[in-house]
């Protein structure tokens, strides 16, 4: 499995509160290649958005290893870090997490002006993503003026415009009624036909099942993985 | 981040809070706003005392009859006892000094003065040719006394221009003849008006030579010599030359106070520099009250954009850049209130300077410069801690917050 975009090797996290010790992920071993569409699914408080945050970089274990694309991503710097988040990965959120003053355009020109992209291409690459999730009559408008459809279809836009090799959503229809959900999954899955590693977090199992591989966690652990199944 | 984005970026931000933004902009205006009034005051008051003993004239060395025992700047006390009269050959004799550029003598009394009936009690002036220049006078018409021989002078008078106004009317003065005591003058020229100040006001001044003026006074005696140095390097050399030669004359005895304006000046040039420093200082607490509520706004700020800090994060923020962020915008409201500030302090510098046309309420270049400069870095020492705060908060555990 050299080829795999994420390999995971005997992680742990463990979260201290007080006295006890909370195991939020227990000896994970978990390898997801390169494309794949990936469903995360599981009882509240089993660890599914800890292994999401993990797989973001933006939490660390307290043992093992991650590779991500080859490479030991748990011993680089948060500054190396925080370049690995701005080129590879795109997040989306249950509760959108766009920043309120700033318009649908600035919201998904965001990752790129932090990146330090030169405005004109800025320009250019948000004029299409606003076209490509149909909010051009949307771009001057600020997040409280929008649906939540389209607050997580800007949400979505933003993920996508640093063209990252994955895509990490915790619950991204947790918010919104079935229909906008389903078209919530269907841009996500468009992007993932496209290339882009999908990872999401669902309570759905319906939504679940629609995902190439499902993990079902429990606990910290990963008790069910439908890729082991199909190999058996 | 470039900097123009970040710029822009800690704008939005900023004004994202109208309330919080202009609380900031208003207590960094005030402390401001108090350092530059507090020190146009200040320096004012300086300014307006400088002023005023240069209008009597500079490099200035003043001869007084009578041996002052304090040696310091008292001409009450250095007239009590009068051993030896100062006369004109004495002045004369000080033009000998080679750092004695210009030597005016003073004979100073009061005379009834008359022109076409009218009669009124003057002051009255004996002096030469050169009171003009050393006392940085000029003429609203005519001409000054003309020069020649002290001991001799010509019946011409210079009038002020209050007597102008009182004896001549609309008529014109120049060439008329008056009465002074029992002598009859011509008016050669009328003084420009100097106003209220701490000078002698020429406005109801008759100017005389010194010979006819000690004549009518029946004295021999001046009521002072003034004596201009060359440069004001020479101020001690002139006081020097001039104390020896008195001296000389006066069978070794030194029986005359001779001050230097120079001096009283700087004593005071000093004090009220000292002053103005001192209540820039004052100004400048509440600058550092500002920086702090600078501090505490910025520390709030924090904790309600904890979640937006998170997606920074999220989205490929490094510390670096967040800290940089809120730093820009501390900074930004910082400037903002100085320079609110800074409009503010001038205009009531000049609402100041309307009210009191004679008052210079310029807040000194030092001032505004110090005053800026706290207070921008004021700001920015105090959104430090905030800004560092921010890039340390835990991404994960900021998206948590709502
Ligand atoms: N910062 C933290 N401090 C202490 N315990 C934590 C922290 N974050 C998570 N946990 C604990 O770790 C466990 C896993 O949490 P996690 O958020 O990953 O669950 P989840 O599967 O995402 O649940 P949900 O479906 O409710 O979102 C929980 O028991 C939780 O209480
Ligand atoms: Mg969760």
């Amino acid at each position: 499995m050299g080829s795999a975009l994420i390999e995971l090797s005997a992680i742990e996290r463990v979260f201290h509160l007080g006295d006890s010790e909370v195991h939020a992920l227990r000896h994970l071993e978990l390898a997801i290649d390169s494309g794949d569409y990936v469903a995360v699914m599981g009882p509240s408080g089993s660890g599914k958005s800890t292994l999401l945050n993990l797989l973001g970089l933006l939490d660390r274990p307290n043992a093992g290893t991650y590779h991500l694309e080859g490479r030991d991503v748990t011993t680089l710097s948060p500054e190396e870090q925080a370049r690995v988040r701005s080129e590879r990965i795109g997040f989306v959120f249950q509760s959108f997490h766009l920043v309120p003053r700033l318009t649908a355009a600035e919201n998904i020109a965001l990752p790129m002006t932090l990146a330090g992209i030169d405005p004109a291409q800025r320009a250019e690459r948000v004029a299409q993503a606003l076209a490509d999730y149909g909010l051009s009559n949307r771009a001057d408008h600020r997040p409280d003026q929008l649906s939540g459809g389209q607050r997580q279809r800007v949400a979505i836009a933003r993920a996508t415009i640093m063209q990252p090799a994955m895509i990490l959503a915790d619950e991204p229809t947790g918010n919104l009624d079935r229909a906008t959900g389903e078209d919530v999954m269907r841009l996500l899955e468009e992007l993932n036909s496209r290339g882009v590693t999908l990872i999401v977090v669902t309570h759905d199992t319906l939504l679940g099942a629609r995902a190439h591989r499902q993990l079902l966690m429990e606990d910290g652990e990963l008790r069910h993985d439908s890729a082991v199944l199909e190999k058996a | 981040m470039r900097a123009p984005d970040l710029i822009r970026f800690a704008r939005d931000a900023a004004t994202g809070n109208p309330l919080r933004a202009s609380l900031l902009v208003l207590a960094m205006a005030i402390g401001v706003a108090a350092v530059v009034v507090l020190t146009a005051l200040g320096d004012g008051a300086r300014r307006y005392v400088v002023d005023e003993f240069s209008s009597l004239g500079t490099n200035l060395v003043i001869v007084l009859p009578g041996r002052s025992q304090t040696g310091g700047f008292n001409p009450g006390n250095a007239i009590t006892n009068t051993p030896r009269d100062l006369t004109i050959d004495d002045a004369q004799a000080l033009l000998r000094a080679s750092s004695v550029q210009r030597v005016v003598p003073l004979a100073v009394g009061t005379s009834e003065i008359s022109y076409g009936g009218k009669l009124r009690e003057v002051m009255l002036a004996g002096t030469n040719a050169q009171f003009l220049e050393v006392r940085r006078l000029s003429l609203a018409q005519g001409r000054f006394l003309s020069e020649g021989d002290w001991r001799r002078g010509a019946s011409e008078a210079v009038i002020g221009g209050k007597i102008r106004d009182e004896l001549f009317g609309a008529q014109s003065a120049l060439g008329q003849l008056i009465r002074v005591g029992d002598r009859r003058f011509r008016v050669v020229g009328v003084m420009s008006s100097t106003g209220q100040g701490l000078g002698m006001n020429t406005d109801e001044l008759v100017i005389i030579p010194v010979s006819l003026a000690q004549a009518m006074f029946n004295s021999n005696t001046l009521f002072r010599i003034m004596v201009e140095a060359g440069s004001r390097e020479s101020i001690d050399a002139a006081k020097t030359q001039v104390t020896e030669i008195i001296k000389l004359r006066h069978e070794g005895e030194e029986d005359v106070t001779v001050i230097t304006q120079d001096a009283v000046l700087a004593t005071f040039d000093k004090l009220l520099g000292t002053l103005t420093l001192a209540v820039a200082g004052i100004a400048a607490i509440s600058l550092a009250v500002a920086g702090i509520l600078v501090m505490n706004v910025m520390l709030v700020s924090v904790t309600q954009r904890t979640a937006e800090i998170g997606l920074l994060k999220a989205l490929g923020a490094t510390g670096a850049t967040i800290r940089n962020a809120f730093l820009t915008e501390a900074a930004m409201l910082s400037l903002a209130g100085a320079l609110v500030g800074y409009l503010l302090g001038q205009g009531a510098a000049a609402l100041i300077r309307q009210l009191y046309p004679t008052f210079p309420a310029y807040p000194p270049d030092w001032a505004v410069i110090a005053g800026l400069s706290t207070a921008l870095v004021t700001g920015i020492v105090f959104g430090v801690l905030p800004a560092r705060q921010a890039a340390r908060l835990d991404p994960v555990q900021s998206l948590a917050k709502r």
